[in-house]
């Protein structure tokens, strides 16, 4: 696999990592750590927040090639919380009624999506997926501080 | 390369996930266990995950194999210092780690070892075949 340029020669904003190998999954979950600390989460909805995070992240680079993660802050999400923003110019998801569905892509499906969307929307309190065949996935979540 | 080191304690082996590990860290541990396993004859698997302060679906699929083909090598393993905020979230998250056996920590873990060991033992008789059900009489 072709390695990573480093992040500010790679154009992107400062809240915007790309998702290219491995570790980049492990760095983003550090960041999302950081600002989940920073938004004032409790450790639980840290935690959450951080293995949604990663399903994400690895969705977008094992089916979508790929992508960027996106760490919006406070200010940006309008109340104390994070939003997470992971795009992959994949194949995309054919149906995503079917995908949200318990049960279609578990465990036992070889991760057909990982552990599946279904599980990933349980562990944040906001969450929109966009799709389109041939352009790719972009799905956005939320976690706000009680 | 990265390696998650495997020590030997009696006929266990322990491993400690200390650092925040990636997939491909993950997939190599699965292998070296069960080189060493087969290598050292072990009969127990004791890895200790109270460092790791998240546990997705892949780490979590990575346990369940441990697990599964450990038990075809003849050993146990069982997960040990699971923190409390990862299994909410892994149950939250739908994942059951199935034949994954967990414990509090470290001595819970061996005595669940030795439990599932010897429990073992009794049902395979002398000659090393499946003891049929019905108890021959003396």
């Amino acid at each position: 696999m072709a390695t990573t340029p480093p992040a500010k020669a790679s154009g992107h904003p400062p809240n915007m990592y790309p998702i290219a190998c491995d570790d980049d999954v492990v760095q983003f979950r550090h960041r999302v750590r950081e600002a989940a600390i920073a938004a004032g989460l409790r450790l639980i909805d840290q935690t959450k927040l951080v293995t949604a995070a990663s399903e994400l992240a690895r969705n977008a680079l094992e089916h979508g090639g790929g992508g960027l993660g996106e760490v919006c802050s406070p200010e940006t999400v309008g109340r104390a919380g994070v939003r997470l923003i992971v795009e992959d110019d994949g194949p995309g998801i054919p149906d995503i009624a079917l995908a949200m569905t318990d049960g279609v892509s578990g465990v036992s499906g070889g991760g057909a999506l990982g552990m599946g969307l279904p599980g990933t929307r349980r562990l944040v309190d906001s969450f929109e997926v966009w799709s389109e065949v041939g352009v790719g996935t972009c799905v956005t979540v939320e976690k706000w501080a009680l | 390369m990265e390696r998650i080191p495997i020590v030997t304690l009696g006929e266990s082996l322990f491993v400690t996930i200390q650092v925040d590990i990636d997939d491909r860290l993950a997939t190599t541990l699965q292998d070296d266990l069960m080189e060493r396993i087969v290598a050292t004859g072990a009969r127990g698997v004791l890895i200790d995950i109270s460092s790791m302060e998240v546990v997705d679906s892949f780490m979590g699929r990575m346990f369940a194999g441990i697990a599964s083909m450990s038990r075809i090598l003849d050993a146990e393993v069982v997960v040990i210092g699971m923190r409390p905020v990862v299994a909410i979230t892994l149950v939250e998250l739908g994942l059951s780690m199935p034949g994954v056996r967990t414990a509090l920590n470290v001595e819970r873990g061996m005595a669940l070892l030795d439990q599932a060991l010897t429990a073992r033992l009794n049902s395979v008789g002398v000659d090393g075949e499946l003891a049929d059900g019905d108890d021959a009489p003396g």
